[in-house]
Parts: C-alpha cells; sequence; structure tokens
C-alpha cells in the first residue's frame, strides 16, 4: 500500500475502534475460556468429593433426615452437570446486579463470605506484594549493573536460596526468633554486647560487600559500618529507644534531607542545582509541618482519610517546589520533588506510630509481647485510639510480610537482572554512551525504562494473585482470608463455596493478563496490541 | 542457533565482537555449551549435589511404586522402613534425639526419622522428575505444533493453554489429591505434570514462531523434509535452550507444589509420608525436638536450590544474550594490545 497522507486524528480515532475490537475479542475469549474451565473445575469437584460423606457415617438418630435435608438445600439430587447451570444462571445475574453465588454448607451465602474474606487476604498480601517489587527491582538493578561482583555472587546466591524456600517452614523459624524471642526480648529491651558486636560486624560486612575496590578500601568500609553500628546500638541501648522509640523533628529532616539529595543524585544528578533545591525545601517543608501534622493527627478525630490527606497535601506543594524553582525539564524534577514529599510523609507517620509504640506495648491483652505468631487482630484488645488499632494492625500482618517478601522478592531480582543485562547489550545504549551522557543518564533514562517492561506481565500477575491469597501462608499464619475459604471449601467438601474462590481468583487472573498486555502495548510501541 | 551466532559474529567487525569471538574460537554449538555450563561453578556444584541426593535417597530408601494394595518395592540398604517401630531412646532434654543409631533421631511413635526424610525425599524427588518429564513433553509438542502451523491449529491450541492456566494448580492438586491421593505419589506426578506445562508450552511456541521464519527451514522445505521432520530435526534442537532452561524450573516448582499440597494434606496421604507432610506433622515440635522439623525442610531447600542453580548455569550457557557483558575495561585490554 502507498503511503497516503492520512489526518492524524483519523489514525487515531481508527486505532481506538480497533483496541476497543480487540478488547472486546478478548474479553469474549476470556467468558467462553472461564466457562469452560468452571465447568470443569465443578464437574471434577462434584466427582471427587462426596458432600454427604461424614453425615453417611455419622450416627445421629435424625440422620436421614439431614441427608435429606442437605440434599435439598445443595440441590445434590440434580446431577452435577446440569446443576453447573444453576450455578452458572446465579452468577450471571451479576450483570442484573443481583448475583447469587450459591450458599455454603452452613446455608450463609457464598458472597458474604468472600466479602468478609477479601479485604483480610488484600492486607495480608498486599504490603508483602509491593515490598517484594520495591526491594526486588531495586536488588536487581543494583546487581545487574555490578554483574559479576561479589555482591552479584552472594545475591544471586540469597535469590536463589529465597526461591527454593517453602514457606510453611520458614514460617515456623520467623514465628520462633522473629515473634517468641523479640517478645523474650522486649522484657528487658537492651541490647546484649555479643549480639551488638556480631550484628555490627554483619552490617560492616554488608556495606564492604556493596562497595568494590581495593582492599584496603573495602577493610575502610567494613569499620566504618562497624564503628558506626555500634555507636548506633549503644545509643539505642543508652535511651531505651526499642521501648520507647521516636524519630522526632531532627530524625525526620534528616531523613528528608538524605532523601532529597538522594532521589536528586539517582534521578536528575547533582549538577542540576535547581532541582536539588526544590527537592531540599520539600525536606524543609517536613520539618515546618511536623507539629501541626502530629497535633493533626491526634487521636479522636483521625481516620485512615487524613493520613491520606498529609500524603496528599505534602505532594501536591512538592509538585509546587519544582514548579516554582525549574523552567525547563520539569517532568523529572516532579518526580524527585514527590518522591520526596512520600518519603517525608512515611516517616512522619513512622514518627507518629512509634510514639504510640509504648502505650501499645502496656495496652491490655499485648502485656509486652508484642509481635503475634497468628491471628489477623489481638482479640483481647479494647481500645478505640485509632493509632493503638493501626499498630495491631501493623504488628500481626509483620510476620506474613516478612515471609511473603522473602518468597517473591527472589523472582524480581532474578527478572528485573535479567532484564536490566539484556537490554544493557543492546547498540542504542551503546549509541547512548557514545554520545557521551554520564553512566547515571544511560542507565536510568535510557536502560531502565526499557527494562522494566517485561517486569508488568510478571506484577499484572502478582496483583490478580494479592486476590487469591496465599493459601499456605493464611493457613500457618491463621487468618481467615480467601485461602482459608478454599481450605475449607475443599476439606468439607463444599462445591458452591469452592465455585465461588475460583471465580473470582480465575476473572481476575485472565483480566491480569489482559491488563499486562494492554500496558505492554501502550510501554513498548514496538509490540502490536490486536494483531 | 550455531548459525545465528556464526553470523552475528562474523559480520560484525566491533572489538566487542572480536572478544565474544575469541572465546568460543574452533567450536562445535555443544562445546560452547559445555564450556559456558561448566565455567559457571556454583552449577557444576549442584549437578554433583543433586546427582549425590538422589543416588543416596534412592538406595537408602528404596524404590515404592504402585499402589497401596498392589506395591512394588525395590528395599533401599538403610535398616529401617517407615513402618518399622524401634525402641525409643531416651536422652536428657526429649524423647528419640538422634544417635548413631537413628542419625536423624526418631519421631514421637518411635519411628525412625532417617527412614522417614528418606522416604519424603524420594517422594518429592519421584514426583519432580515425573512432572518435569510429562510437563516438558506436553509443553514442547503443543508449543511445538501451535507455533509450527499456525492458523487455526495455533488458536485452538492456545486458547486450550489458557483454559488450563485459569485453572490454579493448587485447585487441581487439591480436588485430585483429597480423592485420589491414595493412588500413590505416581498418581499425583501425572496429575500435577497434565497441568504444568502451559508455561513451557508458550515459551516453545514463541520460539517457533521466530524460528520458522529462518532460511534453514525454507531449505528444509525445498529439500522435500515433512512438517514432522523440520519440526523434530530442524527447529526443535534449535529451540532446546529454551525447553531445557525452562524445564529445570518446572522441576523447582514441581517440588515445591508437592511439599506444599502435602503440607495442606491434599497432597501424599498417611500413611505414607512426604517432606511436605512431615513438616506440617512436626512443626509444633519445633522447640522440643527441632531434627523433626529441620531436616525435611533442608532436604527440600537442598533438592530446590541444586535445581534452580543447575537451571542458571544452563541459562547462562545456553542464551547468548545473558552472555558477560563487555566492559569498558575489556575494550581497553583490548585495545591496549
Amino acid at each position: 500500500m502507498p503511503p497516503t497522507c492520512e489526518k492524524p486524528f483519523g489514525k487515531v480515532a481508527g486505532n481506538g475502534i480497533k483496541l476497543f475490537a480487540y478488547i472486546g475479542r478478548r474479553i469474549a475469549v476470556v467468558l467462553v475460556i472461564l466457562f469452560g474451565s468452571s465447568f470443569l473445575v465443578y464437574n471434577l469437584e462434584a466427582v471427587a468429593g462426596d458432600p454427604l460423606a461424614d453425615l453417611r457415617t455419622s450416627t445421629a438418630t435424625n440422620k436421614a433426615f439431614l441427608i435429606a435435608q442437605l440434599t435439598r438445600q445443595l440441590q445434590l439430587d440434580v446431577p452435577p452437570p446440569i446443576r453447573y447451570f444453576i450455578w452458572l444462571k446465579g452468577v450471571l445475574a451479576s450483570f442484573l446486579g443481583t448475583p447469587d453465588f450459591g450458599k455454603t454448607r452452613q446455608g450463609i451465602p457464598v458472597l458474604t463470605e468472600i466479602a468478609t474474606a477479601v479485604p483480610i487476604t488484600i492486607r495480608l498480601v498486599l504490603g508483602a506484594t509491593i515490598l517484594a517489587i520495591l526491594l526486588g527491582i531495586t536488588v536487581g538493578v543494583i546487581t545487574a549493573i555490578r554483574q559479576y561482583s561479589r555482591l552479584d555472587y552472594v545475591m544471586t546466591f540469597i535469590s536463589f536460596l529465597m526461591f527454593s524456600l517453602p514457606i510453611f517452614w520458614v514460617a515456623v523459624l520467623l514465628k520462633q526468633y522473629l515473634a517468641i524471642d523479640f517478645n523474650n526480648f522486649l522484657s528487658s529491651g537492651q541490647i546484649p554486647v555479643g549480639q551488638l558486636l556480631i550484628t555490627a560486624a554483619v552490617i560492616g560486612v554488608v556495606l564492604a560487600g556493596v562497595i568494590s575496590g581495593s582492599r584496603k578500601r573495602v577493610l575502610t568500609v567494613w569499620g566504618i559500618g562497624f564503628a558506626g553500628t555500634i555507636i548506633l546500638l549503644v545509643l539505642v541501648n543508652a535511651t531505651n529507644w526499642i521501648i520507647k522509640p521516636g524519630i522526632g523533628i531532627v530524625g525526620v529532616g534528616l531523613i528528608g534531607l538524605a532523601a532529597a539529595t538522594g532521589f536528586t543524585a539517582l534521578i536528575v544528578g547533582f549538577e542540576n542545582k535547581r532541582v536539588l533545591y526544590s527537592a531540599i525545601s520539600v525536606a524543609a517543608l517536613g520539618i515546618v509541618g511536623y507539629y501541626p501534622v502530629m497535633a493533626f493527627w491526634k487521636p479522636g478525630t483521625i481516620n485512615i482519610g487524613s493520613v491520606l490527606l498529609v500524603f496528599v497535601i505534602l505532594g501536591f506543594l512538592g509538585v509546587v517546589a519544582a514548579y516554582a524553582f525549574t523552567k525547563i525539564d520539569r517532568g523529572p524534577a516532579v518526580r524527585v520533588t514527590v518522591l520526596t514529599s512520600v518519603f517525608v510523609s512515611f516517616f512522619l507517620l513512622v514518627d507518629k506510630l512509634m510514639q504510640v509504640w509504648n502505650d501499645y506495648l502496656n495496652s491490655d491483652g499485648i502485656n509486652m509481647r508484642p509481635i503475634p505468631t497468628i491471628g489477623e487482630a489481638s482479640v483481647r484488645l479494647s481500645s478505640d485510639d485509632f493509632w493503638i488499632n493501626t499498630m495491631d494492625g501493623l504488628v500481626h500482618v509483620f510476620l506474613p510480610t516478612i515471609a511473603l517478601t522473602l518468597i517473591s522478592f527472589a523472582g524480581y531480582v532474578r527478572y528485573s537482572r535479567g532484564s536490566l543485562l539484556e537490554v544493557m547489550n543492546m547498540d542504542y545504549i551503546r549509541t547512548a554512551r557514545a554520545k557521551g551522557l554520564s553512566e547515571r543518564t544511560v542507565i536510568v533514562r535510557h536502560a531502565l525504562r526499557n527494562a522494566m517492561i517485561p517486569l508488568t506481565t510478571l506484577m499484572a500477575f502478582d496483583f490478580a494473585g494479592v486476590i487469591g491469597g496465599a493459601i499456605i501462608t493464611e493457613r500457618v499464619f491463621g487468618w481467615h482470608g480467601m485461602g482459608t475459604l478454599f481450605n475449607q471449601a475443599i476439606g468439607s467438601q463444599d462445591l458452591n463455596l469452592l465455585m465461588g474462590v475460583f471465580a473470582i481468583t480465575s476473572f481476575m487472573a485472565v483480566m491480569a493478563n489482559l491488563a499486562a498486555d494492554l500496558i505492554y502495548g501502550a510501554l513498548d510501541p514496538r509490540i502490536r496490541v490486536g494483531k | 542457533m550455531a548459525k545465528k551466532n556464526n553470523v552475528v559474529e562474523t559480520t560484525g567487525e566491533s572489538n566487542e565482537n572480536a572478544i565474544a569471538l575469541r572465546e568460543t574460537d574452533g567450536l562445535s554449538q555443544g562445546q560452547i555449551i559445555r564450556k559456558r555450563f561448566f565455567r559457571h561453578k556454583p552449577a557444576v556444584a549442584s549437578l554433583i549435589g543433586l546427582i549425590f541426593i538422589t543416588i543416596f535417597v534412592f538406595s537408602a530408601s528404596g524404590i515404592h511404586l504402585g499402589t497401596d494394595k498392589a506395591p512394588i518395592t525395590i528395599p533401599g540398604w538403610w535398616q529401617y522402613t517407615i513402618t518399622d517401630i524401634p525402641d525409643t531412646n531416651f536422652c536428657a532434654t526429649s524423647v528419640g534425639c538422634p544417635n548413631w543409631q537413628h542419625p536423624f533421631g526418631q519421631d514421637p511413635i518411635g519411628r525412625d526419622y532417617f527412614a522417614l526424610v528418606m522416604r519424603g525425599a524420594e517422594q518429592s524427588i519421584m514426583v519432580m522428575l515425573i512432572v518435569g518429564l510429562i510437563g516438558g513433553l506436553f509443553g514442547t509438542v503443543i508449543g511445538a505444533v501451535s507455533g509450527y502451523f499456525r492458523g487455526w491449529v495455533d488458536a485452538v491450541l492456545m486458547r486450550f493453554t489458557d483454559f488450563i492456566i485459569t485453572i490454579p494448580s493448587i485447585i487441581i492438586g487439591a480436588v485430585i489429591g483429597f480423592k485420589f491421593g491414595n493412588l500413590g505419589v505416581v498418581a499425583l506426578a501425572v496429575y500435577l505434570g497434565l497441568f504444568s506445562w502451559t508455561g513451557l508450552a508458550r515459551l516453545v511456541r514463541g520460539e517457533f514462531l521466530s524460528l520458522r521464519e529462518r532460511e534453514f527451514v525454507d531449505a528444509a522445505r525445498v529439500a522435500g523434509a515433512s512438517n514432522f521432520r523440520i519440526i523434530f530435526k530442524h527447529i526443535l534442537p534449535n529451540a532446546m535452550g529454551v525447553i531445557i532452561v525452562s524445564v529445570t524450573l518446572m522441576l523447582a516448582g514441581a517440588i515445591l507444589l508437592e511439599t506444599a499440597l502435602s503440607y495442606l494434606g491434599f497432597g501424599v496421604q498417611a500413611p505414607d509420608v512426604s517432606l511436605g507432610s512431615l513438616i506440617s506433622e512436626y512443626q509444633d515440635s519445633f522447640t522440643v525436638s527441632p531434627w523433626l522439623f529441620y531436616w525435611p525442610g533442608i532436604l527440600i531447600i537442598a533438592i530446590a536450590l541444586c535445581v534452580n542453580f543447575i537451571g542458571d548455569g544452563l541459562r547462562d550457557a545456553f542464551d547468548p544474550r545473558q552472555r558477560r557483558r563487555i566492559t569498558r575495561k575489556d575494550l581497553a585490554k583490548k585495545a591496549g594490545e
């Protein structure tokens, strides 16, 4: 076809229609696939499990009646393939606004069960997923930049080790060492000298491992890390920081300053002084706003909205600062200031939470043993204080988050490392270097962006998996989310419940798949969606 | 793949290619891969470790196939089996702690724990191998046919793959394990294998889609080769790298899936044991008799870690895109020569 002069608008509109047609086609296919797989799972489970098994062997005098009752309630006299369509009819009614996923064996609507389980599961998995993505990509990028260095070998080994860890095994270790032993340790709150020295030595080794260079330099770094940690931990002991922690206005200011310089160095480089000043002004805002925010966050009027409000306001002021200080290339400047503001707000929040730590320790039902090994919330905690309850939620999610992060962290390290290495070997990176760009610009602005594209698929699936929950993690840590529902459904042959969980999780999975493809196409113009 | 390397490395004249070329000068493709793999020290160590673990486990525990009713058993060299209940030895802190007679200790009933752990590891390795075999076979064939024939064959097979993907393997394992768990570990492994080929099929399809457009395929077709011959003799050897790497990762996933299912009670059923069911059973005795908890976990980690490292070594060996990056230092050295 000879090149014709098309109106740009017409072309865009044409693409839009094509895109919609593509999405429509994909959704149609997805619905057919979901129909098939739900039909299969329904019949498999109906054939595999006998919901009346426990009643048949029961010795109750009204056994026949109970069997008849359950048969009627679950329509067991209808053959499974036909019963499936009764179930499907109820599910399809969702489009009319009257969803009906059937009832569990106990007679509770499946949707009610799912509606209580989903928020719990999200609370359990979301933090871990985000943490794993952030940490994993960071470590992956660093190890790719320092490929075949000591750090790379160590991190490769650690990530493979985490790949190979069974979560139910790790969970037991975490419960023992991070919960029970930590709670015992809290009775004094003083770090013993032996552990202090060991920790300092380990931190020294970690720092020395990150730095490459001559033996003298490595040893110096080790020494600085070792001495610094000792001083820090002695201070922690002296101020009884573990029992009464806090960062204070000075700490928040220092952290904000560090974040401002760090993000500036990372994203635009130090030579760009205007961006540095705007970031520092955001850090200064953190100091100025410290007391007003703490007053604003006092118990009574506080809710999750006012916490978010501080994040939003600081972020907005960050954008304003970026616009005030810079005239050209404002995009990266805004990125720097907004990231700094998120950092500052986050540490304001951390500081506030630290202030209630001691109150929380002394609440009834806690008794100086804060880290629980099981459950979603302390049953014996009777407090209507927002911060105490937030703290309670955080300590309960602490162990599961660590366990889940450990497991999924490894995947992100490997993927981002491999992806970045592949991109760094490409010709356009050589071109960028040949232009004389600094290594930072080459990596951050040229390589990293393209290297992160393949990770969207992984992320989409992980976020879809959030709803599906972590069946094993929930079991080990005694949470009652989607995974527990699933376990319960299999164990008690509860077909409607199983199908409810399955419908939600598989729907999320295929939608994530579609979303991943669309995002992929949007991020990478080389990929034509719809072909 | 051999072709690709030659084309890339002889037409380019830059220093980078010269460095890459020098490493592979005069070697066949197989030799290059072997050389790259053996250069990857952790992978070689893991390969030796995995072979050692497998031989040790199977020789100690013996091989158990068949169902409960019709067992086929080859006994191992270890003196106890999982049903033997020798005298319990007592020690200061706990019952059944490890000694020379029972190197891994004894469980609360008095069963020899070394026998239990070896049996569990036997089951896990068996599941791993069978899943790898079945999943690898299905994934390769479906991906190859789909990518080679394209058109409606591809559409049908890929929708079928999507269909299998939407069914979470843990649901299948649970449903099937719950009902047929007593059929023995082989049946469980076969079922898991039948549902674990999807990722591989997609990868192989992608590889075939690009390989089938290459000149050597045209050459084979012009020479009159049948589709079957082109797929298996011409294209498949070129896609072997992707397949081998992906199957190794599938193996590591399989062992973790099996132990997880058994941990939940949906996999290997009592009285038979698996590494997962052992952990599930004895996790509460962690503080009193830690050996009951540590050994199964350590074996799972050891096996999965070895498999993962071998996979990494193979990936480095097969995938030229992940070759060592040519650094500025290398270039400087080259220029100085």
